[in-house]
């Protein structure tokens, strides 16, 4: 049910980049694709009643943690992939302040049209 | 729990759909934030801290990009959407895509079955067993991250690096010859005199 | 830009302490409790941008100068990159963890996981400084719109 619902959330990201005109909107819809699929990985490692992979005192024998920690792995990729988003959002942010300069539009039909007039 | 998971996921279903389809694009950037947000709520509840820290940091400074991107340059509406055949095809794209999704999702474990219980020598189960004895470090995230898998966070420093100077390079002030050659459009060899 | 709220600038300003911090802290305890060099950075540089935000350009550049961003983040991707070379010069092996090996710490303690809280360390500059040129940058960059000329001539080419 909670992997239909993450679907579901990537499936309106996917629509959006698909079906948006306007530059913010298709960057804003990436945005929640990615979400998505970080929220979907995190669920395929979730353990039921599972504590954080973090070692207190309490819990400092190795074998019985591994047993009721959820799982590490796809936590620390997640990590990476959360600052990935941002730096990439920073850049599509650029992109499309520089179309914006340059044809004072967000639509990427006019940008289209503006690039077909400039040629012939 | 379950219940209280697919609350958020609805929650954030919504405000997906409402970043999409209202017009004002200040909403939008609020809506997308809503989004982010519930997904720090949701890593949250799945037993990773470290992820909802750094979402709701993350989402923070997104959310300040997006803004600058769109208000502060006097953007406030958006057009239309796509029409004509399109947002048709990507629909009927999408439902073939959740059809094979949903079939697909019968063949993985349940949920709160990690992968790790699974399969018999599954990475996971090493990195937490020898975890602290081989890195000392008691948050087995950073263990992995940095110990185990640090080729990985090597590429994504590099992936950094490269998407940042990508954008300084895009936002930077236009150089004096650029602003010359646009003046003098046609004759790029003449020196300004 | 001009009519500046007394409130916000002074919030900001007894704020800004408390957050850069708190991402010192999220930094180096990033092996013991959640956080480590990547929340850490982000809080790191959100601290600047606050002051960016708030208090405008010039003071942003008095707190932390463009020149002194730049070398951060050089400085930042560097130690991660020398931390991982001097693994391989003291066991062989292209980022290991050769302080937990050689001296190894207790654990529970702050000085105990090796290369890690180096690398966190070196991530969290690095992390800090990039975003903090990025939002300048976009802070400097002026959209222009009434230059149909500069248009014109990027068309005629």
């Amino acid at each position: 049910m909670v992997y239909i619902l993450a679907t579901i959330l990537l499936i309106v990201g996917l629509f959006g980049v698909f079906t948006q005109k306007n530059l913010i909107k298709i960057i804003i819809s990436v945005s929640i694709i990615e979400s998505a699929v970080n929220v979907f990985l995190i669920l395929v490692g979730y353990r039921s009643g599972g504590i954080a992979p973090l070692m207190t005192e309490q819990h400092s024998q190795a074998e019985v943690f591994a047993l009721h920690s959820v799982d590490p792995l796809p936590q620390a990729m997640i990590l990476t992939s959360i600052v990935i988003s941002l730096s990439i959002l920073a850049l599509m942010v650029a992109i499309s302040l520089r179309l914006y300069h340059v044809y004072g539009t967000y639509d990427i039909t006019e940008i289209r049209k503006a690039r077909l007039n400039s040629k012939s | 729990m379950e219940a209280l998971l697919i609350l958020l996921l609805l929650f954030m279903i919504i405000s997906a759909v409402v970043a999409l389809y209202t017009e004002e694009l200040l909403s939008a950037v609020i809506a997308v934030g809503a989004v982010g947000f519930g997904s720090s709520a949701v890593f949250l509840l799945l037993g990773a801290p470290d992820l909802a820290i750094t979402q709701i940091v993350v989402e923070v400074a997104a959310l300040v990009l997006l803004i600058r991107a769109t208000i502060s340059i006097g953007v406030k509406t958006t057009s239309a959407w796509r029409s004509g055949w399109q947002p048709k095809a990507v629909a009927a794209a999408a439902v073939i895509f959740l059809v094979f999704a949903f079939l697909s999702f019968r063949d993985m474990p349940e949920f709160s079955v990690p992968v790790m219980d699974r399969i018999a020598d599954a990475p996971s189960i090493f990195y937490l067993e020898d975890g602290l004895s081989s890195t000392g470090s008691t948050n087995h995230v950073m263990g992995v991250l940095l110990d185990f898998r640090a080729y990985d966070t090597l590429g994504e420093a590099t992936i950094i690096f490269t998407a940042v100077f990508g954008t300084l390079t895009l936002l930077r002030k236009r150089g004096k010859k650029a602003v010359n050659r646009n003046e003098y459009s046609g004759e790029k060899t003449s020196p300004k005199g | 830009m001009k009519n500046r709220s007394l409130i916000i600038e002074r919030v900001s300003r007894w704020m800004t302490p408390f957050i850069f911090l708190y991402g010192v802290y999220v930094v180096l305890y990033g092996h013991l409790s959640p956080g480590g060099g990547f929340p850490g950075g982000v809080i790191l540089s959100s601290a600047f941008i606050l002051i960016l935000l708030a208090k405008g350009k010039q003071q942003a550049l008095k707190n932390l100068p463009y020149g002194l961003a730049k070398k951060l983040d050089a400085i930042g991707a560097l130690a991660f990159i020398s931390v991982a070379l001097l693994g391989f010069v003291f066991t062989g092996v292209f980022f290991a963890n050769f302080l937990q090996q050689l001296w190894p710490g207790e654990p529970f303690h702050i000085l105990n996981a090796g290369t890690i809280i180096l690398n966190n360390i070196a991530i969290g500059l690095k992390v800090c400084a990039s975003l903090f040129l990025v939002l300048l940058f976009l802070s400097i960059l002026r959209i222009s719109f009434g230059k149909k000329g500069q248009m014109q001539s990027m068309e005629d080419r």
